[in-house]
């Protein structure tokens, strides 16, 4: 079987995912959680009812003076109100509002966040990734540093993060487009799960590149065949090690807790994602960038 | 010979991780051994969103503290605090301070607490320092006297003191550490009133209404110049604790809730019950996979994992990790990792042999070369575990910390459990 002949159609299966998505992103954005842009998201249960109109809480709670109050119903007898971050004294006088009004009520959750806070953890959050992807870069080159001719390690350095954005953009793609249409929003974890599929993302590509290291060390067949060879070697460990991961992280994302339902589900589609770009973007990738080297030279020679 | 030692470490790890059991009216259980070795007991410590409760990120407003004591007015804060919601009878509550961008911090997690606003409020209560005297009615040589309810109010607060230092003493008959004390000149003229009226008798200080450095020491002398010293032959850290208590007292800062998560105890309850039948579900998928796929191959890879799982849990014990939601999904995470290592060393040692190797040599080829492959691939996991660790507080921190001992575990049993299973079972030779 020679995948790398196949290697443009692999690119354009890429493509078919990342186009969609970075459109997403750049019309619509993410949807930014508390998290990032300050705020108050309460969970409130109301005991002793058996259904809660939710249009009688807002307007409870906009008499009251809460800012910009937005209402949802998470059960029968349950709604999450988004606000304005509120302080501490003015959610006690909002409960003691509802207490009046809907009997006894119960916080499920409670979540305020601050401005300033919220404005540090996006500066530290873009840190993170930054220096994830930098600290990867470093420790391929120095890796792979003696990788014998044809190729450099500079190749399988810049193979290795062309993979790891692709995984990225799939990820912030996917939640774009998720969160445009199903109200999905990202939170610390978001950026948790990204930093995590990076790490994996390399993971995987490592593995292949090891093989092709090992593989162009003692054989004299063309560049494009050891690739492939070495692709293929590696298939089912790269396929059998996803699959695992992917039966964990869905059962936790089918049975887990609710508040990291969408943690897991970054991380899911991370690592799919980084399963296929180790498999066919970056190794293929170390092909055309050959290619092209060679194309180069002969023109210069 | 390593064979054993894996077993023993096994049942050590199995010890460990054993829950506390009752079997007909006996108690069993691990903590036995550990109380006195590790010094507290071994129960899996839960995080906020598994225990339910509350966290508190309170910034402290500075702004009437000068520059050069910021740091203890924190530490003070930090202090107070902590007493306080020691005194709720909050088990695992944190209390942590952290300055960023001039901006000070504390960060107070209660989990499991009940009443939540009664702990927040007190811990954003400042604290109220007090120096009271004997009173009048209570005769001073009678030593049953020096109990806290006789003293009184002298109307010299913490607001009259400008700070309290701890310093090592200068006065060779009473060695150790003294407590300096420098009142403002209001507090100055104060205090020398106080210290005439009750010279040779003791003068207490009490802290949110509780006495601290208990018996309370003497006046010595009338002291007019607001530069008062306790000496008590303290140890440099009983001093430093001290002076801590008595400047939040000095400088107290107002916190304010800057943001907060609080967490009702069923969702908690309910994401514990979650978590562990998705875990079960996960893993059990996996070792299903791993037989179904790898036959016998499989059966050493499942008790390898098995093992792994154990000593995991036992470090979390032991360290002890606090568990939440995150944390459960980086080690179950972690899982898949350690599975990895046996795939790669499996499909390694099956290509060896379909290049016709003997089973003993392409064990071994299987092991060496797969080693390179695990030991770089975990290397980029760790950096971006180290980032998290970093970048992060509660949640990501717990992710990041269980995903981190998940994979340097991991690589240690491949290498040594893996490979000792294999070697005794697979090529049946020691």
């Amino acid at each position: 079987m020679n995948l790398i002949k196949y290697r443009n159609l692999f690119f354009a299966f890429s493509l078919l995912i990342i186009v969609p998505g970075l459109v997403a992103f750049t019309v619509w954005g993410l949807k930014l959680g508390i998290d990032f842009t300050g705020g108050t998201i309460w969970e409130v249960k109301f005991s002793e009812l058996q259904s809660v109109d939710t249009n009688e809480v807002r307007k409870l709670l906009d008499e009251n003076g809460a800012q910009s109050a937005q209402v949802a119903a998470t059960s029968q007898n349950s709604t999450l109100i988004r606000m304005k971050a509120t302080d501490e004294n003015k959610i006690n006088e909002l409960k003691s509002k509802l207490n009046e009004k809907f009997k006894k009520t119960e916080i499920i959750r409670l979540d305020t966040v601050g401005p300033t806070i919220s404005k540090e953890l996006t500066n530290k959050a873009m840190l993170a990734v930054a220096v994830a992807i930098v600290g990867i870069v470093l420790y391929i080159t120095w890796s792979f540093r003696s990788i014998p001719k044809p190729t450099s390690s500079l190749a399988f350095g810049f193979c290795t993060v062309f993979a790891l954005v692709h995984d990225v953009i799939v990820v912030v793609g996917i939640f774009a487009i998720l969160g445009h249409f199903f109200a999905i929003e990202v939170d610390s974890l978001f950026i948790t799960a990204l930093l995590t599929v990076i790490g994996f993302s390399v993971h995987d590509t490592i593995v292949v590149f090891d093989r092709i290291r090992e593989n162009l060390k003692k054989s004299n067949l063309p560049f494009e065949e050891v690739i492939n060879g070495s692709l293929l070697q590696t298939m089912s460990r790269s396929l059998n090690t996803s699959l695992t991961a992917v039966f964990v992280l869905l059962a936790l994302f089918l049975f887990g807790g609710e508040s990291i339902k969408y943690f897991v589900l970054a991380l899911l589609v991370g690592i799919i994602s980084g399963t296929y770009s180790s498999i066919f973007n970056a190794a293929p990738l170390l092909v055309t960038w050959n290619n092209q080297r060679a194309r180069l030279q002969r023109r210069k020679g | 010979m390593l064979f054993a030692l894996i077993i023993l470490l096994t049942l050590s790890v199995l010890f460990i991780d054993l829950p506390k059991i009752t079997i007909f009216g006996r108690s069993f259980s691990h903590p036995n051994l550990s109380k006195s070795f590790i010094k507290r007991d071994l129960e899996p410590k839960l995080g906020l969103d598994l225990a339910g409760g509350v966290q508190l990120v309170m910034s402290a407003d500075m702004s009437s503290i000068p520059q050069e004591d910021r740091d203890n007015a924190l530490a003070s804060a930090q202090d107070i605090v902590e007493r306080r919601v020691n005194s709720l009878g909050v088990a695992e509550a944190v209390v942590q301070a952290s300055k960023s961008n001039d901006k000070y911090r504390l960060i107070c997690e209660l989990p499991g607490v009940s009443d939540v606003d009664q702990a927040i409020s007190s811990c954003q209560r400042s604290a109220h320092l007090e120096f009271r005297q004997l009173k009048k009615d209570v005769a001073l040589e009678a030593t049953a006297s020096v109990l806290p309810e006789n003293f009184e109010n002298t109307g010299l607060t913490g607001k009259d003191l400008k700070r309290a230092q701890a310093e090592p003493s200068k006065d060779p008959t009473n060695p150790g550490y003294v407590v300096s004390l420098q009142f403002l000149p209001d507090g100055a003229k104060k205090f020398e009133e106080i210290t005439k009226n009750n010279l040779q008798k003791p003068l207490a200080m009490f802290l949110d209404a509780e006495p601290i450095s208990w018996p309370p020491p003497t006046v010595q002398t009338v002291i007019s110049d607001g530069n008062a010293q306790i000496s008590g032959r303290f140890t440099s850290k009983e001093a430093r604790n001290l002076a801590i208590q008595l400047n939040a007292g000095a400088l107290p800062v107002p916190l304010k809730i800057e943001s907060q998560t609080r967490i009702g105890p069923s969702i908690g309850q309910e994401s514990i019950q979650r978590s562990i039948v998705a875990s079960i579900i996960g893993l059990a998928t996996v070792a299903v996979f791993m037989l179904f796929y790898y036959r016998l191959l499989g059966i050493f890879a499942v008790i390898a994992l098995s093992i792994y799982t154990l000593i995991v849990f036992a470090i979390f014990k032991i360290i002890p990790v606090t568990l939440t939601l995150a944390g459960i999904a980086g080690f179950v995470l972690s899982v898949g990792m350690a599975v990895d290592a046996n795939i790669l060393i499996f499909e390694r040692i099956k290509e060896e042999r379909k290049w016709g190797k003997p089973k003993i040599e392409s064990f071994f080829s299987g092991f060496d070369r797969a080693w390179t492959s695990i030991r770089d691939s975990n290397v980029s996991s760790l950096i971006t575990t180290a980032i998290l660790f970093n970048f992060g507080t509660g949640a990501i921190r717990g992710f990041a910390l269980t995903l981190a001992i998940g994979i340097l575990v991991s690589m240690f049993t491949a290498i040594t459990v893996s490979r000792n299973l294999l070697r005794l079972f697979w090529i049946g030779k020691v």
